[in-house]
């Protein structure tokens, strides 16, 4: 089943893929398909190991099950202070 | 509180935050940015952060310096946009009775902010190179080569 997922790109991942937001249709299960799905397609250099993801504005495990409407965002590496 | 800020950080402001008649300690950390990091010259910094995220976060460390330390406020801020050496990037203050657990609890919440607060940080070397930090993902695995300049 296709959904329509809103990904908010930050920081490196958004400078690899050259914009900040985009809204996806996708047929990926979960979080973690639905990043690989990304990596392949723009060339992203971080491994999801690196990586925390949100959905919906809460951390939420790499396996959760995407639906349509969720809004992701994917967390590089983080370095306030 | 916890709070994203794009304008310069006031930290008198911050601090008049805290005032309270039972505290008997105020310990604040202010992180500036500075002109070296990992032997490079660096002139600038870019911050951005995941405002909503950040916030929810920076408040979960919050609670979890007052519950793990006798403190009775603490406020944190974190800059983000473009800085310049010198600039303020990050205030911390923490009120409490006594002194020990102001600057137990101050160094907690820094050094939890920068573990987990989805905040990023990108240098700008004298040499025009840049670095997204902590998000290199090839030379020597302890050091953070920067980007070929474009």
């Amino acid at each position: 089943m296709t959904k329509s997922i809103h990904v908010q790109y930050f920081a490196i991942l958004r400078e690899q893929r050259g914009l900040a937001q985009e809204k996806i249709t996708t047929s990926a299960a979960t979080a973690s398909e639905f990043y690989d799905e990304l990596r392949g397609r723009h060339g992203f250099t971080l491994p999801a190991d690196r990586l925390r993801v949100a959905v919906n504005d809460e951390f939420a495990p790499w396996g959760s099950a995407l639906s349509d409407g969720d809004r992701l965002v994917f967390i590089p590496p983080v370095a306030g202070g | 509180m916890f709070r994203i800020s794009p304008e310069p950080l006031d930290p008198a402001a911050l601090q008049r935050r805290l005032l309270d008649p039972r505290a008997g300690a105020c310990a604040t950390f202010e992180g500036w940015v500075r002109n070296r990091n990992d032997g490079q010259a660096v002139r600038a910094l870019d911050y951005e952060a995941h405002a909503t995220l950040a916030e929810k976060e920076g408040l979960r460390i919050l609670a979890e310096a007052q519950a793990k330390f006798s403190i009775l406020n603490a406020v944190c801020a974190h800059r983000v946009g473009s800085l310049v050496l010198g600039d303020m990037a990050v205030w911390v203050g923490v009120t409490a009775e006594h002194r020990g657990d102001a600057f137990d609890a101050c160094r907690y919440i820094i050094d939890e902010a920068k573990a987990r607060v989805p905040i990023w940080k990108k240098e700008h070397y004298a040499s025009g190179a840049t670095a997204w930090i902590n998000c290199a993902t090839r030379g020597p695995a302890s050091g953070i080569p920067p980007a070929k300049p474009q």
